[in-house]
């Protein structure tokens, strides 16, 4: 897969995951950075971070259902899969979002 | 100054309700929800919380203009649109108009992974963002209990529930929150721990087939309010719960009389009739004509352009219809002409309750003026008598503060006339109608006794109730030497006296005759006695007569001789 550059040509990723956060409280911003390590390790630039706040917009809580916060949505690929809570758990999260974990 | 504010909180402030718009609960609750405080709805798996509370967010749209969300754990929103349709409740254009919001909450376990602390913020997001967008004042969340299944880490979940309770005691919005009936608790989860202001059971109960469903409201912070358990129906236009019936006798009576129907009834109660929002009843054994003069009754009330309704337990409204045309009453064109209404049920269709909540309903949508019961006896077939007579008391209060008259018909069992018969229900009723038969002679004949009629005077006598072609009416019996007379031996002794009288008149005709008679033979004897007396008179005068006539003669011979004496003298006749 080539390297997304800034140009018109859209890039499409393996892993699209949107994590829901309410407010920059303190679970949400340890969930984001968790996300972040984890998708660093294991999904190297096959992924898609989407960050919603739903104290900005919280007609999209609907859509996907949401219920608990943060709650990490993987909406690529099939099927959703959604992971609450704040990620601290590796395993779960991986096995979650059902990662086969880079072996280091 | 203290004894100013003393007086002013003494004054206190009540309890803010709102109103729910379903049928008597507000009634039983005096005058709803808890504004602004969350509810609890409770009962097992089909007994009704779902509609209750989608009445509760529709009815306080439409009735009360507040706007209302409901969280649907359970149901999409389109299955719940359905559902509610057969209501009368237009889910989808009240949605479009931005009255209701309806909003579906989907917990898939297989979904969820938990991993770590989280918080149930989202949905308090959503919730919030419902309410705001349409300015919510009610909120229903059905059943809140789905969570649980869905979620594993219990202290989250419940401390979130805490803190989602007591926020939306914070929004302002009056919540129902709905949950199942539990084993010895009232929810399974134990919702009651963190919604304790008003908690509302509903039942759905099985008694020798009948089923109830019933409503108690077992707490309610700060209200007073009935503790029993009422009987609701649900139908199409949703929940009716039976109200609380005034229980204080102190309701306003009138003076004004109707007529009963049959002339001579009104006379023998004080001329007049029955008072107006009191209750009759009928007894007597079978076919003695009850159900004929509770139609002559509801005739009559319709003749005076009055509404009835007429409940009939045992037959049908057809049947009664053909029956009373035989003796000269047309129902039917009461019935259409839209002042009677009759509504025939057999009682164990539903139990007594739901029969009072059925008979509640249909007198509140008609307006009626009468109401006939008729037989009441069929109900002790789904209660006990006891349970039948408690059923009436009510009934009766309930008509009584409407001022609308009722006519009961009952079964006797026996010929022999109970002081205490009839369920009880002649101590409660204002007057009292009893037929029975006389028999005698070989032949069964009815009669009336008015056993009672509260507030007035009526005669004492027994009339004889004869039903015929051209009606019922009552005629007076013959008290004879043996005592009373009806039917036949009545008839005899009617024919009796007008042969007596033909008798005597002949009689006095005879008797006139032979004096007549009499009188043509004594006339005829003094008219022959007065020509006798004439014959007599003629023969003296014709005597009298004589005797002139010889003294005539003679004096005429006399004077003839004494003429030819002198003559003679004369000459000596040699001429």
């Amino acid at each position: 897969m080539a390297k997304s550059s800034k140009t018109a040509e859209k890039k499409v990723y393996k892993w699209e995951l949107r994590l829901y956060i309410a407010g920059n409280t303190p679970k949400s911003v340890t969930a984001l950075v968790n996300l972040k390590k984890y998708c660093e390790e294991h999904l190297k630039d096959e992924y898609k971070i989407e960050v919603i706040d739903l104290l900005k917009q919280p007609q999209l809580a609907a859509g996907d259902q949401i219920l608990a916060v943060p709650t990490l949505v993987r909406k690529v690929p099939v099927p959703i899969r959604k992971i609450i809570g704040d990620l601290s758990n590796e395993e779960k999260v991986l096995v979650g979002l059902n990662i086969r974990p880079v072996k280091k | 100054m203290p004894l100013k504010v003393k007086q002013s909180i003494t004054r206190l402030k009540q309890l803010p309700k709102t109103p729910t718009g379903i049928a008597g609960l507000d009634e039983i609750t005096g005058g709803g929800l808890p504004n602004g405080r969350p509810s609890l709805v409770c009962g097992a798996a089909g007994s009704g919380k779902t509609l209750f509370s989608i009445e509760f967010i529709v009815r306080g749209a439409i009735e009360f203009g507040e706007p209302g969300v409901f969280m649907a754990f359970e149901e999409k929103a389109e299955e719940l649109t359905t559902n509610v349709a057969s209501l009368g409740f237009d889910l989808n254009k009240l949605q479009k108009d931005g009255l209701i919001k309806i909003d579906h909450v989907h917990i898939d376990r297989s979904e969820i992974e938990e991993t770590g602390e989280y918080d149930l913020d989202g949905l308090f997001i959503r919730l919030g963002y419902a309410i705001d967008s349409i300015g919510a004042k009610r909120v229903v969340l059905d059943t809140i209990e789905n969570l649980f299944s869905g979620l594993n880490n219990q202290a989250i979940l419940r401390a979130e529930l805490r803190r989602l309770f007591g926020w939306l005691k914070e929004k302002g919005v009056t919540a129902i929150i709905t949950g199942e009936r539990g084993q010895g608790t009232l929810t399974r989860q134990g919702l009651e721990e963190y919604v304790s202001d008003c908690v509302i059971l509903l039942d759905h109960r099985v008694i020798n087939q009948i089923s109830t469903r019933l409503l108690r409201v077992v707490k309610y912070r700060g209200t007073v309010h009935g503790t029993n358990e009422y009987p609701f129906l649900i139908d199409e236009e949703g929940i009716s719960v039976l109200p609380i019936t005034s229980l204080t006798l102190d309701s306003d009576v009138s003076n004004q009389r109707v007529s009963s129907g049959i002339p001579a009834l009104d006379k023998m109660l004080g001329g007049k009739g029955f008072f107006r929002g009191s209750s009759i009843l009928v007894s007597g054994t079978a076919g003695t004509g009850k159900t004929s003069i509770a139609a002559y009754f509801a005739h009559a009330t319709c003749m005076r352009k009055e509404r009835c309704i007429y409940f009939a337990f045992e037959e049908s409204p057809q049947q009664i219809m053909r029956n009373m045309r035989s003796i000269g009453v047309d129902l039917k064109a009461d019935v259409d002409k839209g002042l009677l209404q009759m509504h025939a049920s057999r009682p164990t269709l539903y139990g007594l309750e739901m029969h009072l909540v059925d008979i509640h309903k249909k007198i509140k949508r008609f307006k009626p003026k009468a109401v006939i019961l008729d037989p009441i006896t069929n109900l002790v077939t789904i209660g006990s008598v006891s349970e039948v007579k408690a059923m009436l008391i009510r009934l009766i209060d309930f008509l009584q503060v409407e001022n609308i008259t009722v006519l009961f018909t009952a079964l006797s069992l026996n010929t022999i006339v109970n002081e205490q018969t009839d369920e009880g229900v002649s101590s409660l009723v204002d007057a009292w109608l009893l037929v029975r038969d006389i028999e005698s002679n070989g032949e069964r004949n009815r009669g009336m006794y008015i056993m009672k009629s509260r507030g007035m005077k009526h005669s004492n006598q027994v009339r004889e109730f004869v039903i015929t072609d051209a009606g019922l009416d009552l005629v007076d019996v013959y008290l004879g030497p043996e005592g009373v007379l009806t039917g036949s031996a009545r008839e005899a002794q009617e024919l009796n006296q007008v042969t007596g009288q033909l008798l005597r008149n002949h009689a006095l005709t005879r008797k006139d005759l032979e004096i007549k008679r009499k009188r043509t033979v004594l006339e005829a004897k003094i008219a022959s006695l007065q020509e006798e007396f004439e014959s007599v008179q003629d023969e003296l005068n014709k005597a009298y007569i004589e005797e002139d006539m010889r003294k005539e003669i003679m004096e005429k011979n006399r004077k003839q001789l004494t003429d030819s004496r002198h003559t003679k003298n004369a000459g000596n006749g040699k001429k």
